[in-house]
């Protein structure tokens, strides 16, 4: 006799409660107006359009430190999510202890073309994740999936697992 | 040294909306050269472990303090945008400290100037980041002062 399943509804929860725990954890995303579209484990980054994202108000074009710092976000988010993932799908994160977040050691961002004053889309893939050190790519786009308006790439310095 | 310039990329600094949001201060500023400071601000941090601020918050700063180091520059036009940055980071700074980043516009060709930055908390031995950066050029034109002037009232007049 096989084991029943667990209800789609109890999984759901459990991982987009651990991914509300995770981002919520970043005061800077929440300034910034990120939040994340999960699907199974694929994570999407949003940064709707504001005011205050604008860096040349003439154009008006987004400030590239605001580019930066999203595709920065997203790509130590994607990292944590995937660092944590193996221990979401068996309840074993309590979101009242999470593990420390990596530390990003370099950061490099390509601007591609200027952000226009809409809403900015990212996804980060890790390219390479080792006990101590991972490298993360990251790309960003606005109306075309296709028409990256700027990448990045990035080292960062995993955090121990005994603290 | 060309004041006018100088007061006028002060003035577009000051009063670019993601510049206030971050609360970034033109601490100085010269020919082909800046220097921009941001306070610490709970809204910033990236670690709460630690309360460090984000490394975004720092790359904002970085950026927009290269950018002015380039709009600053006798030879250069006052309109440029980031082509690349790269920023490493050195350490976490220390939180409650506000940081200092100055950027110097080190060469320029026709089209391209190149850039590198130094982020510092309240130890200036010891600094928090460095950054690469090349931003567009296009030579100086005699017209900008006056377009630059324009730019800086339909920013001042920008609702925020």
């Amino acid at each position: 006799m096989t084991r029943q399943p667990e209800p789609v509804q109890v999984i759901k929860q459990r991982r987009d409660g651990a991914l509300k725990a995770l981002v919520g954890r970043i005061p800077y995303a929440g300034f910034l107006g990120i939040h994340f579209d999960r699907r199974g484990d694929e994570l999407t980054g949003i940064m709707p359009f504001k005011d205050d994202l604008v860096g040349n108000p003439v154009l008006p074009a987004l400030h590239g430190g605001a580019i930066a710092a999203f595709l920065e976000v997203t790509a130590i988010t994607e990292l944590s999510w995937s660092m944590l993932w193996a221990d979401i799908e068996h309840g074993e994160v309590d979101p009242d202890d999470f593990p420390r977040l990596p530390k990003t050691i370099d950061f490099t961002v390509d601007y591609l073309r200027s952000g226009l004053p809409r809403d900015a889309y990212a996804r980060a893939r890790v390219n390479r994740s080792g006990r101590r050190y991972a490298s993360v790519h990251v790309e960003a786009w606005q109306d075309n999936r296709s028409k990256l308006f700027a990448q990045a790439t990035g080292h960062f310095l995993m955090p121990s697992k005994d603290n | 040294m060309n004041e006018e310039k100088t007061r006028l990329t002060r003035q577009f600094m000051e009063a670019l909306p993601h510049g206030k949001a971050l609360d970034m201060q033109v601490a100085g500023v010269g020919d082909g050269w800046a220097e921009l400071t941001m306070n610490y601000d709970e809204r910033f941090i990236g670690d709460p472990d630690t309360g460090v601020i984000h490394g975004g918050a720092i790359s904002a700063l970085m950026d927009t303090c290269c950018g002015a180091a380039v709009m600053s520059h006798p030879q250069l036009a006052t309109i440029t945008a980031t082509i690349d940055l790269r920023i490493d980071y050195m350490r976490s700074a220390t939180p409650h400290q506000r940081i200092l980043c100055r950027a110097e516009c080190y060469h320029v060709t026709r089209s391209v100037a190149f850039v590198r930055a130094t982020a510092y908390d309240e130890d200036m031995e010891n600094p928090v980041a460095t950054a690469t950066a090349a931003f567009t050029a296009s030579a100086n034109d005699p017209r900008d002062p006056e377009r630059l002037k324009t730019v800086g009232d339909t920013v001042k007049g920008t609702v925020i």
